[in-house]
């Protein structure tokens, strides 16, 4: 039933995003194109950070794991995209199992320090061996439309139709997933791991499990990146774009895929505007390029002291003083237990001296 | 033999101001089991404000000051400001919380000061210092960074040891719960760790920036660095972070200098993981682990 009502969605989804893409401009499918990539990298962060609890900035190092991966293997080996997507999730997708393992000791600080490292440290492994992933020039890949849609369709168009077919292809899959039984036990080990361990849940396996799907995604997302923008360089892979994509899943809400369609149309919309604006008021391209970046901040800091459940959040809350009430779903924000509103139950002050945060895994 | 030795001296001070960040980032943690992680960028921001001083001026040390006394300042508004809301809510919401003040701050200097790589002025000479015909591969200048950061790390001590500010420091970090009933004024208590967690990042920035020019995130990989040398000395330990700065660029300035400098961030996150590995609480850590 659940499988049948996501499986409906996709299929709206993607008439609509049909007929978009056939009205608009070549720009406009280019963004559309985009805005699918990120809606892939950010369902995965948010999946990750919203439901089993793990913070991660190497998101966007995932990326370009998933984007080289593509490149090389439509440069050397001529792979078709159809084969190319998959593989570059699968290839990601290991490269996440290796830092899950050791992500599944870590908890909050330590965690999200060691994937910043991450992020920070990947991109110069392109240049430290230019032999194979082109140095600080990066490799280009082409893709062409297919021959039977004719000699004249535009390119964008049909960029726009493969990204947004795979971004919808994962999201199902996705929200399956976050249905499941596995969701629930993600759910679990975030809320309180002693207890899940307690009833019995293999903490350690769920957390690695947790990161290798959001590796998944981040490849996909790499991968769809690579052919949309046709060059794949260390440059397209820095810190500010895992930061840009952890505030697209802060902004969007947590844990919600709505809300990585939100915040995914924000960080690919908004920063042009704000650019275009910015330019146009006379104001030098270095600035301009920067106002976003400090604009991302200004989101991350919002949205956690003021909105912590973000834009989802605030619609479902909508929605429920308009409409009658609706059956609750397991993750909706009100059956959360009351830790986010609480101010006891996390509060530093009311932990003993020894401190919790070197954690250990179980598995 | 020589180059080894140059490589060691090197290494120790790059590895001071890893252990000055280190040093930061422990003295917030301590406090308020918030890591920062805006630390770098606000060292960015003060060693701008710095540059700004020491071209009107054209005193090195009038920025210098101006710089430390910015970091204070800066460390115990953003405690205030940002911070203050989130210490009593989930651990993620802190560290989003520091992350989005580490864009916005890189942000607004990017947008104040351009994006284009700057020098920053040495504060002593960089001729290389010999020890008769031998080249010890320092100069002067790397002499100052390392006595600078050992002379606040000393201060620092000094402070927590022997001044009842020190004292409610120390009883604020241990059982905050306790040390209200006590009658510490446990929020100012934060505030001023804070400030001084901003004094010495500012300090990071002030000494490295001449290695490594200037730029809106020229400190990222100074942080990271950073970041795990205070793990490896355990993040609730002072002298292990100086301990684990020292360590972690020595071996670093090997890396970099027998097997090429861009290897040197990955040998860092090599290092970071394998101690969150084997050793997660650090070398120097008195905590016990919880078992989950």
């Amino acid at each position: 039933m659940t499988l049948l009502r996501h499986l409906v969605a996709a299929l709206v989804a993607g008439a609509i995003i049909w007929a978009l893409s056939v009205q608009l401009n070549a720009f406009r499918d280019f963004q559309m194109a985009e805005i699918a990539v990120y809606v892939v990298a950010i369902a995965g962060l948010s999946l990750l950070i919203g439901l089993s609890g793990q913070i991660s900035l190497g998101q966007g190092a995932f990326m370009a794991v998933g984007a080289y991966t593509a490149a090389l293997l439509m440069l050397h080996l001529n792979w078709p995209l159809w084969a190319v997507f998959p593989a570059s999730a699968a290839v990601t997708a290991l490269a996440g199992t290796v830092v899950g393992l050791a992500a599944a000791r870590l908890s909050g600080p330590y965690l999200a320090g060691a994937t910043l490292m991450l992020a920070v440290a990947l991109p110069s492994l392109a240049s430290q061996f230019p032999g194979v992933f082109g140095g600080d020039q990066g490799l280009s890949v082409t893709v062409i439309p297919p021959a039977s849609l004719g000699a004249t369709f535009p390119q964008t168009r049909w960029l726009a139709w493969v990204c947004a077919l795979a971004a919808l292809v994962t999201l199902v899959i996705l929200a399956n997933l976050a249905r499941s039984r596995v969701g629930r036990n993600w759910r679990a080990i975030r809320d309180d791991p002693v207890a899940a361990a307690l009833a019995g849940l293999p903490v350690g396996r769920l957390r690695v499990l947790a990161f290798i799907v959001s590796a998944a995604c981040a490849g996909l997302a790499g991968a769809m990146l690579a052919v949309t923008t046709s060059l794949v360089s260390p440059g397209s892979f820095t810190l500010s774009l895992s930061i840009a994509l952890l505030a697209g899943a802060v902004l969007g809400g947590l844990g919600t895929l709505m809300g990585a369609l939100w915040g995914a149309l924000v960080i690919v919309l908004v920063p042009t505007y704000v650019t275009d604006v910015a330019t146009s008021h006379g104001l030098s391209g270095g600035v301009a390029a920067n106002i976003p970046i400090a604009a991302y901040g200004v989101v991350l800091i919002i949205v956690m002291l003021i909105f912590p459940q973000g834009i989802q959040g605030g619609l479902r809350r909508l929605a429920k003083q308009f409409l009658p009430a609706p059956p609750t779903h397991l993750d909706s924000p009100d059956r959360r237990p009351p830790a986010s509103e609480d101010e006891d139950v996390n509060s530093p002050y009311r932990r003993p001296p020894v401190s919790e945060h070197q954690e250990e895994g179980t598995s | 033999m020589t180059e080894f030795l140059q490589f060691t001296l090197g290494g120790v001070s790059f590895g001071m101001v890893y252990a000055a960040i280190a040093l930061s980032l422990v003295l917030i943690w301590r406090g308020t089991r918030i890591l920062n992680y805006a630390q770098g960028a606000m060292a960015v921001l003060t060693t701008y404000i710095a540059l700004t001083v020491i071209n009107r001026t054209g005193s090195y040390w009038e920025g210098f000051v101006v710089a430390l006394a910015a970091g204070l300042v800066l460390g115990a508004v953003i405690e205030r400001v940002a911070i203050r809301p989130v210490e009593n809510k989930p651990p993620l919401n802190a560290v989003v919380v520091t992350i989005g003040l580490l864009v916005l701050i890189e942000g607004i200097a990017g947008i104040i000061y351009g994006g284009q790589f700057r020098s920053f002025p040495p504060a002593f000479s960089l001729n290389g210092l010999h020890a008769g015909s031998v080249a010890l591969g320092i100069s002067r200048n790397d002499v100052f960074v390392a006595a600078a950061v050992l002379v606040v790390a000393l201060a620092l001590a000094a402070l927590f040891r022997f001044t009842s500010t020190g004292l409610r420091l120390r009883a604020a970090a241990f059982n905050p719960y306790a040390a209200r009933l006590l009658g510490v004024r446990v929020g100012r208590v934060f505030t001023l760790g804070w400030a001084l967690a901003g004094l010495i990042g500012a300090l990071a920035g002030l000494l490295v920036s001449t290695n490594t020019f200037l730029y809106p995130s020229s400190m990222d990989s100074i942080f990271v660095l950073g970041f795990t040398a205070a793990v490896i000395g355990g993040l609730d330990s002072p002298v292990g972070a100086i301990v684990g700065g020292l360590i972690l660029g020595v071996a670093l300035n090997y890396v970099g200098g027998y097997l090429g400098s861009n290897l040197v961030p990955i040998f860092g996150l090599i290092a970071l993981v394998a101690v969150l590995m084997i050793r997660p609480s650090g070398l120097f850590s008195v905590s016990h682990g919880r078992q989950v």
